[in-house]
């Protein structure tokens, strides 16, 4: 099959992400990415845990101190959502539905623009509370982790928003098919992430 | 093609290379860049054992000594090694596997591109008020009390050629994985791209921990943040785990392709199959997979305790046993068979001692308690110059001999070729033994100079004329490349006579689209089993048909620039100068919108029509 | 290819050659050991080299047959072998037990190297050193005895001496290596090891050991040198005495050096100790302690240990250690001014 082809309903492949030699690169180069990608998190995530509550003096505020779960579970519970929203999406995908895949894809962008409202309004909540980038070595290692993951959140979005303008009116084919398919997976990854950073972070955190 | 590219003037051959996604010029591209940063880390060599031959030396001064040092290695390892060792990956690997292209050919010229601006910015640094100075390791507190942008150029310019080098290995990895010819099983595919194949997975999990590590120090030296400040409550030792779980897959990264080469080499010029072919790969495996385990072994002395120091020891030495089974397996190899000694033999053949020498002295600093001596002296700078120098650079230059042909169809000079083996080799020897001794004695690693009455002087003498020898060897390859060049003999399918594996199959250089056909594979070494038969080619898998191939682009280039010019507006914002964050933000825009324009602009490629690659046989056949 | 076999033959021939010639000067080479740690690896050492030479000469055995035997003479295929399993699991076993053969003891001396419970046992006699290394010198302080030295580490033969290491600015490495393994100073944490100094091997080396900086730390990183003077356990506890006993600063002993005196405590004493008691934190023990300046073996760690030195080093250190603290921070000096410092100086001595 061609990546040019028009295709309908009754022609459009069962794994529309993997019927073009092109996808298959595409599908297999990004999870390697994300391989890539887990590492980079890893990392992270060792460098925050070696430098949690490390702060200079102590009047400044430690983990405990600062967070909060309301906040932090509702920002979960939104990414959580517009995950299984992009699941939906990827669905009517490979059913060939592209006005409902736009539509929950529409959905998964919204959640995330709530997520990372959330988070900016947690941001600079701490940093009133004297929690800031500059302030410790703690300070530090908790916005390059959350903000390594805030980052790839506003990516993603930017991604799905330019997939979305780009292919409004053309609907689906195999050229962009993986497109979508693939930047669910991502999203997927950036929702997996935040598990950790949930409970290693802020879980954690808040016991102490 | 390439009588067609010769009729195109200067500025359409130099359009054609900035924007090729074709593998081969990649490669070509890789080893021209490459090459020319091998030899200004060689010359940072020279000037290194120059100031070294007499005690006292005043040629540099301590802090630019201190830059030399650091470019040196830096040079060497990210930006000669790893290119060089990429372009015969590039240029080599798709042949071998019978594949028109690689997977990305997009992402492939973007990853060129990003190294080759990371690699200019870092050099940069010589004009721009210095260059980095704390070691190309870097270790947090003397980089973070570095004052000038040194070091900034160190973390700025490796953090955007390790992009660069992350995606190139990502690509390599799906194009073993998805473009092998019809036959081509994993276990028949050439010990190079088997190489080429847990390298990249190395290059996949190692290099992300660089980036972080990278991050953190450009967070602390030019946004404030306090990572590696202990007033502030930081820890520099997080420094030395990330660049050392980086940093020891990166040594198996350059050795695990210059095994690779070597095992092509012997299995070529002896006329043999490759002894103990399954084990070979096994041990490839075993390598790349021990690799993480050991990175505490480069901080023994940092004090991490004896269970730790005990632990990675003994997973160090476990190294030592896939390696000895290479060696036996190459040995065993050139048993029986017929060794011709071509140049690449040459460098082959001298690389078993040379690297069974920096082997063996991998073990011994592996006793971890012995290593308390050993370490940060000139014993572990001869150990890992004899890895890397007699393991990776002898791979490079037998690999230079052995590919040129099929890489530019002509052969390299076999006499001079030889020349510069044995200039090389001797001065190699002579630059790099007595170091062992030097560092028993007592000498120190990184010193700019030593006191005269320590008995170093004679050593270190002798380890600076090798060094010229050394020097003599490159000038002559120079020379070959170019008389090679200007004479430009042209050669066929198979130049050296003994030839494999897929690559040899196919005219040198080969035609843009590498394979009129897919070749069908019957079993390892390809070609050679087809020869055996009396057949002059390989039999095809496919009948003739169109061919689909990638659109040149220039937004590799485009992007990658923009990663440059947001460079140096990240450096100069903490001068506070006014211009600095504009140029951030340009330089980011003009990255992100070239990834944009590539995301929203359709690229399907072109066909190569049948029609087209009937005609150019019948041509062919006028031109021969 | 006949040159291969004569340039083996030739690297042996430098091998022997260099073994005849020496293991390396007796203060500072680790082919001397001086002390139980040094012995403890210089035997690692030496048991790893016997295992590798036996590997390198197995392997250089078939390298050699395989030179002279299986050269190209004709045209001919040779046989395409696939390998040997036999051979395979050969070349797999034996190096497994050859590393076992040296991982038992270094594991077992990497323990033996790294015990230090005796610091932590208050009642304990054992000699410590709190050693803290700046920007291209060393301050050494014996928190027991409570006195400060700097440059000089002076200690007792023949019983363990336990370190506890620390980096005042950058990391640093702390090695002395005819007497033992480097431990690094880090900016982080206290690291903590034993050194032992044979009294026999001391003698002959002259009872001064050189000491030396291993990681990489600015520009006068090879410059950041310190001496060990290693004594007889009484005539160390006499130097503990007298440095004890010096509560204010030596008087000067000559007008000139009087002189030199009165310059010394406008310029010089605001970062320069020149009692040895340790009443100072150590974070503002900024510059080397001085009280003992005349009885030392160097100036600066490196120049020779005359007037004539001290002079040229006050005069301008930046020329003798680039990038050191020193420079800049003291008002120009007369050659007249010079000559009194060093007078001065040079007569600070504790031991009479």
């Amino acid at each position: 099959m061609h990546a040019e082809e028009k295709l309908t309903y009754e022609t459009w492949p069962a794994e529309p992400e993997k019927s073009t030699l092109e996808a298959k690169n595409k599908f297999l180069g990004f999870w390697l990415f994300l391989g890539g990608e887990t590492v980079l998190f890893a990392s992270l995530f060792a460098t925050y845990l070696s430098l949690k509550d490390k702060v200079p003096n102590t009047s400044q505020p430690l983990a405990k101190d600062l967070f909060e779960l309301p906040l932090t579970f509702v920002a979960t519970m939104l990414l959580l959502t517009s995950s299984l929203t992009s699941v939906y999406a990827i669905y009517h995908m490979k059913n060939f539905a592209f006005k409902k895949m736009m539509v929950w894809l529409g959905l998964t962008a919204l959640l995330g623009f709530g997520f990372l409202g959330l988070e900016v309004y947690e941001f600079n909540h701490y940093v009133h509370l004297g929690h800031k980038f500059t302030s410790s070595a703690f300070g530090s290692a908790f916005y390059t982790l959350v903000g390594f993951h805030g980052a790839h959140v506003a990516f993603g979005l930017a991604w799905c928003l330019s997939l979305m303008f780009r292919n409004a009116k053309r609907g689906l084919n195999l050229y962009n098919a993986p497109k979508f398919y693939v930047f669910s997976l991502y999203w997927h990854f950036i929702d997996v992430v935040w598990v950790f950073i949930f409970t290693v972070v802020y879980l954690m955190g808040m016991v102490g | 093609m390439s009588t067609y590219a010769q009729k195109k003037g200067f500025g359409a051959t130099l359009w054609d290379f900035l924007t090729t996604v074709d593998h081969k010029k990649i490669a070509i591209l890789y080893l021209i860049a490459g090459g020319f940063f091998f030899l200004i880390g060689g010359i940072e060599a020279v000037f290194i054992r120059i100031q070294l031959a007499v005690p006292n030396n005043d040629f540099v001064s301590a802090g630019a000594f201190n830059e030399i040092i650091t470019m040196h290695g830096t040079t060497m390892i990210f930006l000669a090694a790893m290119p060089l060792v990429f372009a015969f990956m590039n240029a080599v690997m798709p042949l071998q596997i019978g594949a028109r292209d690689v997977a990305f050919p997009y992402v492939n010229a973007l990853g060129f591109w990003l190294f080759f601006f990371g690699g200019i910015f870092l050099n940069l640094s010589w004009f721009l008020g210095g260059a980095p100075d704390a070691g190309w390791t870097s270790y947090a507190s003397l980089a973070i009390h570095s004052k000038g942008h040194g070091v900034d150029f160190y973390v700025l310019g490796l953090q955007i050629s390790g992009l660069g080098t992350l995606i190139g290995g990502i690509n390599f990895l799906v194009t073993i994985i998805n473009m092998r010819a019809p036959g081509m099983t994993y276990m028949r595919m050439p010990l190079f791209t088997w190489t080429t194949f847990v390298t990249s997975a190395l290059i996949l999990f190692a290099f992300p921990p660089l980036t972080v590590g990278l991050v953190l120090m450009m967070f602390d030296r030019l946004f404030g943040a306090n990572f590696f400040e202990v007033a502030q409550g930081g820890n520099t030792v997080i420094w030395e785990h990330l660049f050392w779980i980086f940093g020891h897959p990166e040594v198996y990264i350059l050795i695990l392709p210059a095994f690779g080469i070597f095992s092509e080499i012997f299995a070529m010029f002896s006329r043999k199959r490759l002894f103990g072919y399954s084990s070979m790969v096994f041990a490839t495996v075993l390598i790349g997979f021990l690799g993480f385990m050991v990175w505490a072994h480069h901080m023994f002395t940092t004090g991490l305790g004896p269970v730790a120091n005990a632990i990675f020891a003994v997973a160090t030495m476990a190294i030592g046993v896939p390696t000895g089974i290479k060696i036996f397996n190459w040995l065993f190899t050139m048993w029986g068979g017929s060794v011709k000694f071509t140049t690449p033999m040459h460098y082959a053949f001298a690389f078993i001692p040379t690297f069974v020498m920096g082997g063996v002295t991998g073990i011994m600093l592996a006793s971890a308690a012995a290593d308390y001596q050993y370490h940060d002296t000139y014993f572990v700078v001869a150990h890992f110059h004899y890895v890397i120098v007699g393991g990776v650079v002898l791979a490079l230059l037998a690999g230079t001999h052995l590919y040129w042909p099929k890489m530019f169809g002509t052969m390299l000079n076999e006499t001079m070729g030889k020349i510069t083996f044995w200039t090389f080799f001797i001065g190699f020897h002579m630059t790099f033994f007595i170091q062992h001794f030097l560092g028993l004695w007592g000498m120190p690693r990184r010193v700019f100079t030593y006191l005269p009455g320590q008995g170093f002087e004679t050593s270190n003498m002798i380890s600076s004329i090798g060094a010229a020898f050394m020097s003599v060897g490159v000038i002559v390859l120079l020379i070959n490349i170019i008389v090679t060049s200007v004479k430009n003999v042209r050669v066929g399918n198979d130049p050296w006579g003994d030839g494999r594996t897929l690559e040899w199959s196919i005219p040198s250089p080969p035609p843009f689209y590498n394979f009129k056909q897919l070749p069908l594979v019957r079993g390892l070494d390809a070609y050679w089993i087809e020869k055996m038969e009396g057949k002059k080619e390989m039999t095809p898998a496919e009948p003739l048909g169109d061919i689909h191939m990638p659109n040149s682009s220039f937004l590799p280039f485009t992007t990658s620039l923009g990663l440059f010019i947001a460079a140096f507006g990240a450096m100069y914002h903490v001068d506070d100068k006014g211009w600095a964050l504009p140029v951030l933000f340009i330089g980011l825009l003009v990255t992100f919108g070239s990834m944009l324009l590539r995301s929203v602009k359709d690229d399907h490629g072109f066909h190569i029509h049948k029609e087209e690659l009937m005609n150019e046989d019948d041509n062919k056949g006028v031109k021969a | 290819m006949k040159r291969l076999a004569n340039w083996r033959l030739f690297s042996l021939f430098a091998i022997v050659a260099l073994v005849l010639s020496g293991c390396g000067k007796p203060y500072l080479s680790t082919l001397t050991p001086a002390g139980e740690v040094a012995d403890i690896q210089y035997d690692l050492m030496g048991l790893s080299t016997i295992i590798m030479v036996g590997v390198i000469i197995v392997v250089m055995l078939v390298f050699v047959i395989v030179f002279f035997r299986f050269r190209r003479k004709d045209d001919r295929i040779p046989k395409q072998v696939e390998g040997s399993h036999k051979l395979e699991i050969i070349w797999t076993v034996i190096p497994i037990l050859l590393l076992l053969v040296l991982a038992v003891p270094t594991v077992s001396a990497t323990f033996k190297l790294a015990d230090v419970k005796t610091m932590d046992d208050k009642n304990s006699k054992a000699v410590v050193v709190n050693v803290r290394s700046h920007l291209y010198w060393w301050d050494f302080e014996y928190p027991k005895q409570k006195i400060v030295t700097s440059q000089e580490l002076v200690v007792p033969t023949d019983e363990k001496v336990y370190f506890s290491l620390k980096s005042m600015d950058v990391k640093h490495s702390f090695w002395i290596p005819a007497v033992g393994g480097k431990l690094d100073t880090n900016t982080d944490n206290i690291n903590k090891f034993w050194l032992e100094f044979d009294a026999e091997k001391s003698n002959e080396a002259g009872n001064l050991f050189y000491g030396k900086c291993a990681e990489l730390c600015g520009p006068s990183h090879a410059l950041m040198d310190f001496k060990v003077k290693a004594m007889s356990k009484d005539d160390f506890n006499a130097w503990v005495k007298d440095m004890q006993s010096v509560k204010a600063p030596e008087k000067a002993q000559t007008a000139l050096a009087q002189q030199g005196q009165d310059i010394f405590n406008k310029s010089c004493i605001g970062c320069h100790a020149v009692t040895p008691e340790n009443k100072m934190p150590e974070t503002a023990r900024i510059a080397p302690n001085l009280s003992n300046f005349g009885e030392r073996s160097r100036v600066a760690g490196i120049l020779d240990h005359n007037k004539e030195e001290v002079k040229n080093w006050i005069r301008n250190p930046e020329t003798y250690k680039p990038g050191n603290t020193m420079t800049g921070k003291y008002p120009q000096m007369t050659e007249d001014q010079l000559n009194a410092l060093a007078e001065y100086l040079m007569g600070l001595k504790v031991q009479d």
